[in-house]
């Protein structure tokens, strides 16, 4: 059984993988956030800025993307580690998809709400921040997890620029042992388990969120 | 010099507009690539759609597994899995075969879920008027529920066909010439790769917008087709 | 026109509201005094909600003027669909408060937070304070054990009253009811009139109510206003509204509703 030996250096690669996808949701979470609340609440100028850049980076190949900061912004003096390079352009690319979520939820917020919140006076800030997005948030989660999902499996093209990922760590094993076969079965598999767990994890999650706004503790006393 | 154009780095403009034929020329292979990927897409995902609605369990959770494999697993390695393995089965494909046959795996897990969801959407009254005039499944599924289920999952698929284009350029890594892999030459060759890929990520740019107005303008025209949405 | 308050606390002079070509207020005048109790009633789409919503700041107006307390909504020079700035609007809100026909209860927060939230972000009350104002509200609309729950898990007249007691925490001067029992099973309308008749024994609240309830409106109110394509075609007391309507509009609906 030849391909128990490829365990460990897979492995190490599936580390890496999830690492960068993980930062890379986080860091495209916040910038999703971001984007979608001043795609919503932002004056013109602001709003515009947002779409611009929202249109940039789904306009746009994502391998384009990252060779553009890979090969491109060296060049004229920019330059990143090349991990610093995926994280980057995968999280650019989560912000951008997750900001038309963020919009999306936040304006499929019912009108009766804000008019209640205007009612008690609520400032815009206030209302933003306790009433839109707390039942937005419940929205989101599903395509949240669709693009968390989408970003692991888009994770895999940082092995073209040399970064030592799974998808990095199988091309170097076939180069090796030319067992193609057991290598890229292996490899995805592996993508799949990793799948799985974060679906189940957003499952574990989106559980949560609506069991704290439909059943919270005093529910059984 | 490539395809019997040469370039002109003197400035970034004179530089733009003299690799801009050979680009192009990648631009053709992209599209080709993208337009065969979408059709397998949808002949693929159709019979997905269609096994995963059969009567028998062990077909449609079967199929339930592949097309869930098929959606979770990155596309570059399906891609590799597929060009490195078939030869060694025998099965020799041209690189620009191999790359449409990766993208169409991967796309008919996405393509079958919106026919399934299209198809769920028929009335049981349909089906159900479709076996009092003892019409057989193929032919309630071609006269009855794919006219109806069209214009419903036009939209969607649209998306799909935009995200396709957007991934075409993985099938550089197989030794496709498409737009991406003639600018990193390009690029390797002149040491200059921010004009290139500036381009090739301003047309990806610019085939979205086109395309998203398109589907914009689809989604308006539609239900005046004359096919019935509801 | 009335010789009761010569100062009223509401005024709409000549106010006009349209929605593109549709006209739902037409040159509209209606005074309310401190601490009266005015019905609105009449036939759907005939502009009594869109009075209710014009003094929350829901709905901006495009001719006329609207005061309150001796505060004009539309400031002058001001811009945007109310003609206003918005620290100008929420200086109004402060002193309205209302309930929605569909309760409108924020679904992710317990009831005792529906009710003190407003208190402590708006007026800046402590979480204390805020928090024993929401038992003391609680209490009086009869959900005092509720505090804990959510909405999603109350009646509809639970939460009904929930809304009321939010909107009381806000210690309004003018209290707005937009239709407060049209969406509840008939077997819960009591329990929420019950409350609101309650409040009608407020001498400072001012309550302006639009209902279907007939005889709830002919027990509680000051005054009772029939409205029809945007104007109010006849007023009075409810004896006189009820018992001896004059206007044949007035009739006919009621004839319509009372049996």
């Amino acid at each position: 059984m030849p391909w128990v030996s490829y365990l460990p250096a897979l492995a190490q690669g599936a580390l890496v993988t999830a690492w960068i996808t993980l930062a890379a949701i986080a860091i495209g979470a916040v910038l999703a956030f971001v984007a979608g609340i001043a795609r919503v609440e932002g004056g013109r100028a602001v709003s515009t800025l947002a779409l611009c850049y929202t249109e940039l980076f789904r306009g746009t190949s994502l391998l384009v993307q990252l060779f553009w900061f890979y090969y491109a912004l060296p060049l004229v003096g920019i330059s990143f580690e090349p991990v610093a390079t995926g994280i980057l352009v995968l999280a650019l690319h989560v912000g951008a998809y997750g900001s038309e979520i963020v919009r999306g939820a936040l304006t499929s917020v019912s009108v009766q709400q804000l008019e209640a919140a205007r009612a008690l006076n609520f400032g815009r800030m206030h209302t933003l921040i306790h009433v839109t997005l707390p039942q937005a948030i419940i929205e989101m989660l599903p395509a949240f997890g669709n693009l968390a999902i989408e970003t692991l499996k888009l994770s895999s093209l940082v092995s073209l620029i040399s970064i030592a990922d799974l998808t990095f760590r199988a091309q170097s094993i076939r180069n090796l042992t030319l067992d193609s076969a057991g290598v890229y079965s292996l490899t995805l598999v592996g993508y799949f388990a990793m799948s799985l767990v974060l679906m189940l994890v957003m499952r574990l999650i989106e559980r949560w969120a609506r069991r704290g706004a439909a059943f919270p503790r005093a529910a059984h006393s | 010099m490539m395809y019997g154009f040469t370039w002109d780095t003197a400035t970034p403009l004179t530089y733009a507009w003299s690799i801009l034929p050979i680009i192009l020329i990648g631009l053709t292979v992209t599209l080709k690539a993208a337009a065969a990927g979408f059709a397998i897409a949808l002949v693929l995902g159709l019979v997905f759609a269609m096994l995963r609605r059969s009567r028998w369990r062990s077909v449609s959770w079967t199929t339930a597994c592949v097309v869930e494999f098929l959606r979770d697993t990155p596309l570059l390695v399906q891609l590799f899995f597929l060009y490195y393995v078939l030869p060694e089965y025998g099965l020799t494909l041209p690189a620009f075969l191999t790359g449409a046959l990766a993208l169409g795996l991967q796309y008919s897990a996405y393509t079958s879920e919106v026919y399934r969801g299209g198809i769920e959407a028929v009335p049981r009254g349909q089906w159900e008027a479709a076996t009092a005039l003892n019409m057989t499944r193929m032919q309630t599924y071609r006269d009855i529920v794919v006219p109806q289920i069209v214009p419903r999952i036009l939209p969607a698929m649209g998306n799909y066909m935009v995200a396709m284009i957007k991934e075409t350029p993985v099938l550089s890594v197989i030794t496709v010439l498409d737009m991406m892999a003639l600018a990193n030459m390009i690029g390797e060759r002149t040491f200059e790769y921010l004009v290139p890929l500036t381009m090739v990520g301003l047309i990806f740019l610019i085939l979205t917008l086109i395309c998203s107005a398109g589907l914009h303008r689809l989604q308006k025209v539609l239900p005046k087709a004359g096919i019935p949405l509801r | 026109m009335t010789e009761k308050a010569p100062a009223p606390l509401i005024q709409f002079a000549g106010v006009t509201k349209r929605f593109g070509a549709l006209t739902v207020l037409d040159d509209f005048n209606f005074e309310v005094a401190p601490g009266e109790k005015v019905t609105l009633i009449g036939p759907s789409g005939s502009g009594k909600s869109t009075v209710l919503r014009i003094l929350m700041t829901l709905e901006p107006f495009q001719e006329g003027r609207l005061t309150l307390a001796g505060m004009d909504y539309q400031e002058p020079g001001g811009t945007g669909p109310f003609k206003a700035s918005e620290r100008h609007l929420r200086e109004i809100r402060s002193h309205v408060g209302m309930v929605f026909q569909s309760f409108n209860l924020f679904p992710h927060m317990s009831v005792m937070r529906n009710v003190a939230e407003a208190p402590v972000r708006v007026l800046g009350l402590s979480r204390d304070e805020a928090q024993a104002r929401a038992v003391d509200l609680l209490a009086m609309v009869g959900l005092a054990d509720k505090k804990d729950h959510f909405p999603s898990q109350l009646s509809g007249g639970q939460q009904q009253r929930v809304a009321i007691a939010r909107a009381l925490a806000m210690r309004p001067r003018v209290l707005l009811f937009d239709e407060p029992t049209s969406a509840l099973d008939p077997q819960l309308v009591g329990e929420v009139l019950a409350v609101i008749g309650d409040l009608a024994h407020e001498h400072d609240l001012t309550m302006l109510l639009v209902t279907h309830e007939m005889r709830f409106a002919r027990e509680v109110s000051d005054r009772v206003c029939f409205f029809d394509k945007g104007r109010i075609c006849e007023q009075g007391s409810p004896e006189a509204i009820f018992t001896a309507p004059s206007h044949p509009r007035t009739c006919e609906f009621l004839a319509s509703v009372l049996r």
